[in-house]
């Protein structure tokens, strides 16, 4: 099983100093928790994309590049990448090049976002969102398998003879997730593909969780990718701990009772009983996560936010030590020791490499290029 | 004959109250309409009053707390809906309105609602007709055409209380009733069924 962290990328206020970092202090900040990530033994850093301030996170793959040149373990995903609004075009190559960069370090979660006022923004309407998601989804799987694509549709100008440079890496795309709270078209699009399912499960109560999961499994089977408990399921989670659980909420309830989302709503003790949010000791996290699977069954990824509600760094970190220190090791042990060998681990480039034959130079080479003098090559295979 | 269930909305404020009291007459009045049908019914009632915090959370939160999930699944699954409100400064009151901005959209589809309120003096009663009516048309609800009002003055006199009112709350009852009877009970609607289209057709756009 992966453990990891995920970020949206806010500047908020710290509601205890009043401070408000700045766009550079805030992008400097996230690179540090991402480096830290790897440092304490996490598997998976994923970044969120938007378009608007608070959000300084417009430009994932740029972030991810850095990342993926400062480490060399750590798996680098998106939470998410914006389906609907992104020109599939650009979605395969953006990532297709970071894939190269990482040495096959890349998955992505698919999302359609959450704000209406982003889809004009790039030339679309929210009410098409759904439509959105599965047209330029499709687009982008022929652009990653397919090296030249023609092709026409409804939300974006046709393409004759085109192809995605640079070519995915070792012939095999990036493993893809799709995020959704509770549209089951989207859990249905995810079966379909046999790709990923991740549940945000933050903020919500998990019986959204638990339907849009069990749908998934059961659609996933329908298709035919395998039985419902080996589907790939990801998992969301939100906590904040101490030694003493009575620290961890004193200390974390001034940006509870603030926070973007659910702030000035219900109490922080009424809030982690409705919704996954855990804030107390390390053993009351790994007992809480633990129980995750009593309602998604074995699943593959979980993914923790740490970093939101104007925390400061510091305290960041520290939340990432006790994760790699004390909770994750023994999440590791307890979920290996109850997933049946039947159930997969998470797709990773190297397992799809292997399960595509071994990796092929899908390079493409232009045909009648004069300047890099291919047509020769070409011609002699 | 399958028993149906009502709910009952009341928004009022005090205890007891006189928004309370309407709703309670409504109801009476439509059980015994809908037996002399043949229909046996059963009630839930839900007092916005209780769930007052819980609704300005799930403004905040997008969601129920465990508590406001009961009573929206009881007005949501209810065969029939029976809300009633005090009308404050010309309207249905804020605690009203928030619960059914609560529910999804489509929650009270086709749903055969009697409306009633209540407030100070007979100069508010319109507010049914101009305000909530076109809250109901909205949510595509089947709104009875007698809507109730009840002033301070309707409530006086003796138990039975203003012989008008009685006359009003038997003739919304009936068409309540009519409403309810003459519709197949409420199915619960599953959003994770199997889906009617595939996943190629919505491929085909």
């Amino acid at each position: 099983m992966q453990f990891g962290i995920f970020t949206v990328s806010d500047i908020t206020t710290d509601p205890t100093t009043g401070r408000t970092p700045s766009e550079a202090e805030r992008i400097k900040a996230v690179l540090t928790i991402a480096r830290k990530a790897e440092e304490v033994g996490l598997d998976v850093f994923a970044l969120g994309e938007h378009h608007n301030p608070p959000f300084f996170s417009s430009s994932p793959t740029t972030t991810l590049a850095w990342v993926a040149a400062k480490t060399s373990r750590l798996q680098l995903s998106t939470s998410t990448t914006l389906i609907t609004t992104n020109d599939p075009v650009k979605i395969a190559e953006d990532y297709a090049m970071l894939q190269h960069l990482a040495d096959g370090r890349v998955d992505l979660m698919m999302g359609r976002g959450n704000t209406g006022p982003v889809y004009p923004w790039f030339g679309q309407d929210i009410r098409n969102g759904i439509e959105l998601a599965v047209e330029n989804y499709a687009l982008l799987r022929r652009l990653w398998t397919e090296d030249v694509v023609d092709w026409q549709g409804k939300y974006r100008t046709p393409l004759q003879g085109f192809t995605s440079t640079p070519r995915p890496l070792d012939g095999v795309p990036p493993f893809v997730w799709h995020g959704s709270i509770r549209s089951p078209q989207i859990a249905e699009q995810a079966a379909f593909y046999g790709d990923g399912f991740f549940h945000n499960h933050i903020f919500w109560p998990k019986e959204h969780t638990q339907r849009m999961v069990e749908y998934y499994r059961r659609r996933y089977e329908h298709y035919g990718h395998g039985a419902a408990d080996q589907a790939i399921v990801g998992l969301g989670g939100q906590v904040f701990m101490r030694k003493n659980s009575q620290d961890a909420i004193a200390e974390f309830r001034p940006y509870f009772d603030v926070a973007p989302v659910y702030g000035h709503g219900p109490s922080l003790e009424d809030f982690s009983r409705e919704t996954p949010l855990t804030v107390g000791s390390p053993q009351q996290v790994i007992e809480r996560t633990l129980g995750f699977r009593d309602y998604v069954g074995d699943y593959q990824r979980q993914l923790f936010l740490i970093d939101h509600a104007g925390l400061p760094l510091k305290t960041v970190l520290e939340q990432l030590d006790i994760l790699g220190e004390e909770v994750v090791p023994v999440l590791r042990k307890e979920f290996a020791a109850l997933k049946p060998a039947h159930v997969p681990d998470a797709p990773t480039h190297a397992s799809r490499v292997a399960a595509a034959g071994g990796a092929t130079d899908s390079t493409v080479h232009a045909p009648a290029d004069s300047v890099t003098g291919q047509v020769q090559a070409v011609e002699a295979r | 004959m399958t028993t149906r269930t009502l709910a009952v909305v009341s928004a009022g404020l005090g205890v007891p109250s006189s928004t309370r009291l309407l709703a309670d007459r409504l109801t009476a009045s439509t059980v015994d309409a809908l037996r002399e049908r043949g229909v046996p019914a059963t009630v839930e009632v839900v007092e916005l009053r209780q769930h007052a915090r819980s609704l300005a959370d799930n403004l905040l939160t997008g969601f129920p707390d465990e508590g406001l999930r009961g009573a929206v699944d009881a007005v949501v699954g209810a065969d029939g809906l029976i809300a009633v409100t005090p009308i404050f400064s010309a309207s249905y009151s804020g605690l009203f309105k928030t619960f059914f901005d609560v529910l999804d959209k489509d929650a009270l589809a086709g749903k055969p609602v009697l409306m009633g309120a209540t407030a100070g003096t007979a100069r508010h009663s319109l507010a049914l007709e101009h305000a909530m009516r076109p809250l109901f048309a909205y949510l595509r609800a089947t709104v009875a055409p007698t809507a109730v009002f009840a002033a301070s003055e309707d409530w006086a006199g003796a138990n039975t209380g203003d012989p008008a009112l009685t006359g009003r709350v038997r003739r919304a009852a009936e068409e309540l009733a009519d409403l309810v009877a003459g519709r197949p009970p409420t199915a619960p609607v599953d959003p994770f069924a199997d889906p009617t289209t595939s996943f190629e057709d919505l491929l085909r756009g």
